[in-house]
């Protein structure tokens, strides 16, 4: 295929699991697919957390250390904050027609995004593949995923 | 801008939307469909008059409110409209590009 300039795959790297970080992710990946897209996920490190079952319902933004909250460190700090911050941003992420975490993994597969858990960082947490979202694609090693993204087109992103 | 498409001329965005519903008729939608390599069928045809509806009703589309219909859940909408599905099929359907970003 020759290299039009046009943006075939979409690789995203989720780091993270504050809430605003997976939601970022989450949007562009299905905003890849609306268009016509390709689009695959690999979550690691923290980022695992996400697809993690246990957790994936529980996710958090961060009030420490996010200066856009514009809540002073200590106060942000505080028991319960985090969780106030969150049920906020859950409220008004409904009235944007937002779904939780867990559905929008569905909708995700749904529509042909790749999700793939990253091999180190499994290894690191102790998490076995029983423990994720039953409609993982698979664990891949780094080289694994690089070979995902190969061909004309591809962009990478690190979340 | 104009085009011409199964024997009419309609008004049309750069990206191919129509701007006046009223033009709209069966046969334009399976021309637009032709263009963008889908074949319409029965099953294409319900999620067409689906889409016209929540449209006339003043319901912004997104791929999550087409999940919830009752009429197609997302994997079949993939399967019917294989690329950039909700584009696609307000085009067919001849009403305006969907803002949503979900």
């Amino acid at each position: 295929m020759e290299d039009s300039g046009k943006i075939n795959k979409m690789m995203i790297i989720l780091s993270k699991a504050t809430l605003e970080n997976v939601y970022a992710c989450f949007v562009l990946a299905n905003g890849a697919r609306m268009e016509g897209i390709e689009a695959e996920i690999f979550f690691t490190f923290f980022g695992l957390e996400a697809i993690h079952n246990k957790k994936l319902d529980h996710l958090h933004i961060a009030t420490v250390g996010n200066p856009a909250m514009h809540m002073p460190t200590l106060l942000g700090g505080l028991p319960g904050m985090e969780a106030l911050a969150t049920s906020m941003m859950k409220k008004e992420m409904e009235r944007i027609d937002m779904p939780d975490v867990r559905e929008f993994l569905e909708i995700l597969t749904a529509s042909g995004v790749k999700l793939w858990a990253c091999k180190l960082a499994m290894d690191m947490f102790h998490y076995k593949e029983e423990d994720m979202f039953e409609d993982l694609d698979g664990v891949l090693t780094v080289g694994d995923f690089y070979k995902q993204g190969s061909g004309v087109g591809t962009h990478m992103l690190f979340i | 801008m104009d085009k011409l498409i199964a024997g009419k001329t309609i008004s049309v965005t750069e990206e191919g939307f129509m701007t006046e519903f009223s033009q709209w008729d069966k046969s334009i939608a399976d021309a637009m469909a032709a263009e963008n390599d889908v074949t319409l069928t029965p099953r294409h045809w319900e999620v067409i008059d689906y889409i016209q509806n929540e449209y006339k009703n003043d319901v912004p589309l997104s791929i999550r409110k087409i999940g919830k219909s009752g009429v197609v859940d997302i994997k079949e909408f993939y399967q019917l409209f294989p690329v950039a599905p909700l584009k696609t099929a307000t085009k067919i359907a001849g009403i305006p590009k969907p803002v949503s970003c979900i």
